[in-house]
């Protein structure tokens, strides 16, 4: 690694860079679901970057957005003024969905396990649990249905990469075909995890596997950091950092108020 | 003529809900009816099970308030912004009393309005797997009479019919008939209106007959699904309505600190909802500056032309 890349990514906050490296992950890609954060602003860099056709696609059935400023919200009202479309909420799960309209959906989660399953309902037992979190809302649809699932976890720790999962929300096609060998499966599940050490891709048998890490990151860290023995791939790369132009156009154009920057 | 369906929002909730019913109050994000809950907070109903895609706020009100019992749901969230700790320390510690709750994925509950709606015994759907399976029985898995592209036996999920004894939907204009029209995010609110026994259409503004029959697509839920019809100004704040006032972001940041102290959960509840009379006198206690920030600029839709008999 240069020095001046120590530098730039010494510049740059952890939400920034994960958000650079998730826009440079949609390279190629189409349409997007995504929610509001950090995916919004990866599909704004990217647009605003190498992939200026790309499409996002809202849970509120927004599609084709031009909001004036960044949305609050999944549904915020600028979402709506000058859209291309809105949709009803039966299009929208229905017809773009589970139509297969979407090639990446991006997802988050209090837990994932090797197998690229996810949990946002309880940490705890479900019927008595320690926390309660807000559910699946579209997660599951979107794992379900999209082609490729990327997860953005901002902290990479053994209690967030798991073993075994307190509760399967959005379970992966594999695990979803296991459960019952009729169930038909669209997509491939989570192709990509984004954290904060590095980022983790999935083999073709769907297991979760070290790629890259990000500068100044060992594989060790990120071993120690994952709940369950990882799989490194036989060459890890290191993530080339942020550029200036990149940061830029996070700081000065897409998020310059930092809604969701920290 | 066909009789008027208008009612005042203490009538229509006193007309149409009773307590022990199920009462689905619908609107994602946008066009939430927390008049309407405020309401059914100030006349004391009990034992209801409610019923949200997204429960938020009003959601949170109604079970600190001990007006549920039973909430149905499918993401329960502050809109990214906080927990919902009334509801948390109910299904948490079953604090200060026990809430049931029953669990669905986005899709699969709008599949359970979809079948109501639409009188069917069940709403396919591809997704609605994984451990929720386990913990709701009103999930289930159907075999397609019809063979697969493969070839091979095809099974899904499937969801039955829900048919709330209530609806409740927020919308921008109706007219007295209760044909209202929408714009904007649109939410379940066609498929609760239909799927739902009764219900009320709470809206910014009654219009005349003839703005609505000047743009029928406009139309989302037609006079036939609706029983009354309330005007109600401003009634979705803290969300918002397209067009009309801009979400009260400083609202939900602040609430997840009321919420967290059941004390301060409880003076609120008294001092906005059980001590006024109705959402005039919240409005007025607001102060009438207060929407002033919340005022959109105007972005008005192109007109079209439907044509008439020359």
């Amino acid at each position: 690694m240069t020095a001046t890349s120590e530098e730039n990514l010494n510049e740059c906050t952890p939400s920034e860079l994960l958000t650079v490296i998730s826009a440079r992950c949609l390279g190629g890609r189409r349409r997007v679901f995504a929610g509001i954060g950090l995916p919004t602003l990866a599909v704004a860099l990217a647009q605003a970057t190498t992939e200026p056709d790309l499409e996002q696609v809202y849970e509120s059935g927004v599609c084709g957005a031009h909001p004036p400023r960044l949305p609050q919200t999944i549904a915020d009202a600028p979402l709506a003024t000058g859209a291309e479309c809105i949709l009803g909420m039966h299009a929208l799960f229905g017809y773009v969905l589970q139509g297969g309209h979407i090639d990446v959906g991006f997802l988050g989660g209090a837990q994932i396990d090797r197998w690229g399953n996810l949990n946002s309902t309880v940490i705890g037992d479900y019927t008595r649990p320690t926390v309660r979190l807000p559910g699946s809302g579209g997660a599951a649809e979107v794992m379900a249905n999209a082609a490729e699932v990327f997860v953005v976890l901002r902290r990479h720790t053994p209690t967030s990469l798991v073993e075994e999962l307190d509760f399967c929300t959005s379970p992966a096609p594999l695990r979803a075909r296991r459960a019952n060998p009729n169930v038909r499966t669209t997509g491939r599940g989570v192709s990509t995890v984004i954290t904060d050490l590095g980022v983790l891709t999935a083999g073709d048998d769907g297991e979760l596997t070290l790629s890259a890490v990000h500068p100044g990151v060992r594989v060790a860290d990120v071993t120690a950091a994952t709940g369950w023995p990882l799989r490194v791939a036989t060459e890890v790369a290191v993530t080339e950092p942020p550029t200036p132009a990149e940061l830029g156009l996070l700081r000065d154009t897409i998020d310059p108020t930092r809604v969701y920057l920290r | 003529m066909p009789a008027s369906k208008t009612a005042t929002m203490r009538d229509a909730i006193a007309e149409h809900v009773d307590d022990g019913d199920t009462v689905a109050l619908e609107g994602f994000t946008h066009l939430i009816p927390v008049a309407a809950g405020h309401e059914l907070i100030r006349q004391r109903r009990r034992n209801l099970t409610i019923v949200r895609m997204t429960p938020d706020i009003v959601f949170d009100q109604l079970v600190a308030a001990g007006a549920a019992t039973k909430m149905i749901f499918s993401f329960t969230g502050n809109s990214s912004v906080g927990s919902l700790h009334a509801i948390r320390r109910a299904i948490e510690h079953s604090d200060p009393r026990p809430l049931q709750i029953e669990e669905y994925s986005h899709f699969g509950l709008l599949g359970r309005y979809i079948a109501g709606a639409s009188n069917l015994p069940f709403y396919p759907l591809r997704s609605a797997g994984g451990d929720l399976l386990a913990h709701n029985p009103n999930i289930g898995t159907v075999v397609s009479p019809f063979p697969a592209s493969d070839g091979g036996t095809e099974e899904v999920h499937a969801v039955p019919p829900l048919h709330p004894d209530v609806a409740i939907v927020h919308a921008q204009r109706a007219d007295r008939l209760g044909n209202v029209q929408a714009w904007g995010i649109l939410g379940p609110q066609q498929e609760v209106a239909f799927a739902a026994r009764r219900t009320i259409a709470v809206v910014e503004e009654v219009a005349d007959d003839s703005v609505i029959r000047s743009d029928p697509n406009r139309t989302t839920i037609p006079g036939l699904a609706v029983d009354a019809v309330v005007e109600c100004p401003r009634g979705a704040h803290p969300s918002f309505v397209q067009g009309y006032y801009d979400r009260d972001n400083e609202f939900y940041r602040a609430w997840p600190a009321i919420s967290r102290d059941p004390d301060a959960l409880r003076s609120w509840l008294q001092e906005w909802v059980y001590d006024l009379p109705d959402h005039a006198a919240y409005l007025a206690k607001l102060g009438p500056a207060y929407f002033d920030q919340l005022r959109p600029v105007p972005a008005m839709s192109s007109p079209v032309d439907y044509g008439s008999a020359p």
